[in-house]
């Protein structure tokens, strides 16, 4: 039960975003249970054990929606993923602009906009809009996943059938304040694969993520100088011998919290999670994953490098849940924090649960400076300190690169740390 | 070349004197041998003259080429042309050998105001080099010293020193962990390197490696001083005395 504080947040989140119109009654339904969910739930507190490291107050200060913008293209810094071709999704204040993106659909996947299959009696759209979501709450409540459930109206929905060869881009941008709420859909069929990609600024999104047996499933995110607070959850339920892969690129963000509840559902399920945090000046940056282990032979992989300066703080959580039935399970996680400044922090929570007697699962976290050793011998060579500090970085920050299967998409990450490392100051 | 006076070094972080004045002068051309006991301060010498942190100098002077060495950064040492042969070579996952090794020679040309070598130029002086020291082209892909044997690591050294091409080789212990025939590979190695214009400062336990690099004056280190100079013979004497019966005669 909320503490009446908490509660109250809640009801001031909700009372500040519109209510949704026009929707089909399956949907109304499922808003309501979400709103009721929240109210009972109330919003996070700083208090709450999985706030601990993250002070939400910035996340759930209530927030109109922004005004939409249907004017000119905004120019938004370069292309974060360059030299990547895409099939591009433009979002612009929280709305779709199909003047901004691309024409159709690449080969094997089936685009809708969320807020027009919200108004039908879709089946995908009812197996997957707030369910994912629902399921993702065992052990600890999630109440910004319910705030989006109850009120996000935009989004793709993705019904991937075939292996797209073409990556696809979602790119949110953002003009002026307000809350920008984002929901995607994803349902992958046996044997489709698809790579999604993201970039720029939601407050609040949101991606349920179903990939049945046999799929694949690939995605990156790149957030740099994100000044206004952001969160996101993605819930992904992963069918056998299915794969889940997703990399997250967080840099300097002002107050960011990434949030990936997985379920590996089928014998045989693959589920890798990783990420590289690279922090200046007073940013935090909070990555928070859950991955459950419900069948035979699940393999999970979470793996975090961190590169923090000045006053920055990382936060990472990370849990592995494995239930009785999930023998032969492969758990492993791995969060690694170089800290250049006295000032920056890291902060970490690895936490394994579990209840099958034959697993391996293994978790590690370091916190420290750079290897003053390597340092040295690079200098001994004649490189001079701050691009030997580069070098010891890049191949810190590599270690989690690694763990993208996509060379150009893993070069275009590369090629940002390197930029990072270069604007440092 | 190198002008050492009267040094004195203590551990920044305890109080613990380590070189208690020494005097060394090097002439480029000529190969310098220090031999001593453990604990002598023969590694602490090394790192000092390649700057590594950590050491507080209490006392005296370091000259190479006129210029004071102690105040410069690791960095500018080796632009400078100070090259250490590590006798524990740093492996660092992630970063390549071979884009090391050119990341090195550029900066170095850079800071010397010479154009930097192309990717094409570099690859060919770099293989041509491994050859030399019968290092397969696999060893240079690798992470840097990850995963390479004793010998390995020291041939990896040489490699690097003969692509840097110092005016001043300090060669801590390189003989350690080397079997016969990479003692020889490296040995040899060392002895194409050696010039009229280049001096080199060895760093040894034992007299073995001086069977293969021929010292044109040897050293003998106790204590944090330097005791005894003499020619090759010395290093012989050592052999047949051991440190103890020399330390009692200085």
């Amino acid at each position: 039960m909320a503490s009446d504080t908490n509660r109250k947040a809640a009801e001031s989140l909700l009372a500040a975003l519109p209510q949704p119109e026009g929707e089909a009654g399956w949907v109304r339904d499922v808003r309501a249970a979400a709103r009721a969910r929240l109210l009972e739930a109330g919003a996070p507190n700083r208090r709450d054990e999985y706030w601990r490291f993250t002070n939400p107050a910035r996340l759930i200060k209530p927030q109109p929606a922004p005004v939409a913008e249907a004017g000119a293209a905004p120019v938004e810094g370069a292309d974060p993923y360059p030299g990547v071709e895409a099939h591009a999704a433009v979002f612009v204040n929280g709305t779709y602009r199909g003047d901004l993106s691309s024409d159709g659909a690449p080969d094997g996947v089936a685009i809708a906009q969320l807020s027009d299959v919200l108004a039908q009696d879709i089946t995908i759209a009812r197996e997957l809009f707030g369910k994912l979501e629902l399921a993702g709450h065992e052990k600890v409540l999630r109440p910004l996943a319910m705030l989006n459930t109850a009120t996000a109206r935009e989004g793709l929905v993705l019904q991937v059938t075939g292996q797209v060869a073409t990556t696809l881009h979602v790119s949110h941008r953002q003009i002026g304040d307000g809350a920008a709420m984002l929901r995607h859909l994803v349902r992958v069929e046996s044997g489709g694969e698809i790579t999604l990609i993201e970039s720029g600024h939601t407050t609040n999104s949101l991606i349920e993520v179903d990939v049945a047996p046999g799929g694949t499933f690939r995605h990156l995110r790149v957030s740099l100088g994100d000044q206004a607070p952001t969160v996101s959850h993605i819930f992904a339920r992963v069918g056998e011998g299915a794969v889940f892969k997703s990399f997250m690129l967080s840099a300097d963000g002002s107050l960011t919290r990434n949030e990936t509840v997985m379920d590996l559902v089928g014998d045989d399920a693959v589920g890798h999670v990783a990420g590289a945090v690279l922090g200046k000046g007073d940013s935090h940056i909070d990555n928070t994953i859950f991955i459950t282990h419900s069948a035979l032979n699940g393999e999970s992989r979470q793996v975090f490098k961190n590169v923090l300066t000045e006053k920055t703080t990382a936060v990472f959580q990370g849990k592995i849940f494995v239930r009785q039935p999930a023998q032969k399970t492969d758990g492993y996680q791995i969060s690694q924090s170089v800290v250049l400044d006295d000032g920056a922090e890291f902060l970490v929570k690895p936490e394994l649960e579990i209840y099958a007697d034959d697993v391996k699962c293994s978790h590690g976290s370091t916190t420290g400076a750079l290897d003053p050793d390597g340092l040295f011998y690079l200098m001994a060579r004649g490189v001079p300190r701050r691009m030997a500090e580069a070098m010891l970085i890049e191949a810190f920050a590599d270690e989690a690169i690694e763990e993208i299967d996509d060379d150009a998409l893993a070069e275009a990450m590369r090629d940002h740390v390197r930029a990072w490392m270069a604007s440092r100051t | 070349m190198l002008k050492i006076e009267n040094l004195q070094v203590k551990l920044e972080e305890e109080d613990k004197q380590i070189l208690k004045g020494v005097d060394l002068t090097l002439e480029p051309g000529k190969v310098h041998a220090i031999m001593g006991p453990n604990g002598s301060g023969k590694s602490t010498l090394s790192y000092v003259l390649a700057g590594r942190e950590g050491y507080e100098v209490t006392d005296g002077s370091a000259t190479f080429e006129g210029e004071d060495l102690l105040e410069m950064e690791a960095d500018e040492r080796a632009a400078a042309g100070v090259f250490l042969a590590f006798q524990y070579p740093v492996e660092i996952p992630g970063v390549n050998n071979m884009t090391f090794m050119r990341t090195a020679l550029n900066a170095q040309r850079k800071a010397r105001g010479v154009e930097e070598l192309s990717a094409p130029d570099f690859l060919k002086l770099v293989r041509a080099k491994a050859a030399e020291l019968e290092m397969p082209a696999e060893m240079l892909k690798r992470s840097l010293n990850v995963g390479f044997s004793g010998g390995e690591k020291k041939r990896n050294e040489i490699l690097q020193m003969s692509l840097l091409e110092p005016k001043l080789c300090i060669m801590d212990e390189t003989d350690s962990g080397l079997d016969v025939d990479a003692m020889k590979l490296v040995s040899e190695g060392v002895n194409r390197l050696r010039s009229p214009d280049r001096a080199f400062l060895v760093i040894t336990h034992y007299q073995r490696l001086l069977d293969h690099i021929q010292p044109d004056v040897v050293h003998i280190m106790a204590a944090g001083r330097i005791i005894e100079t003499g020619g090759p013979d010395l290093a012989l004497r050592v052999e047949r005395e051991g440190y103890a019966g020399i330390k009692a005669e200085a």
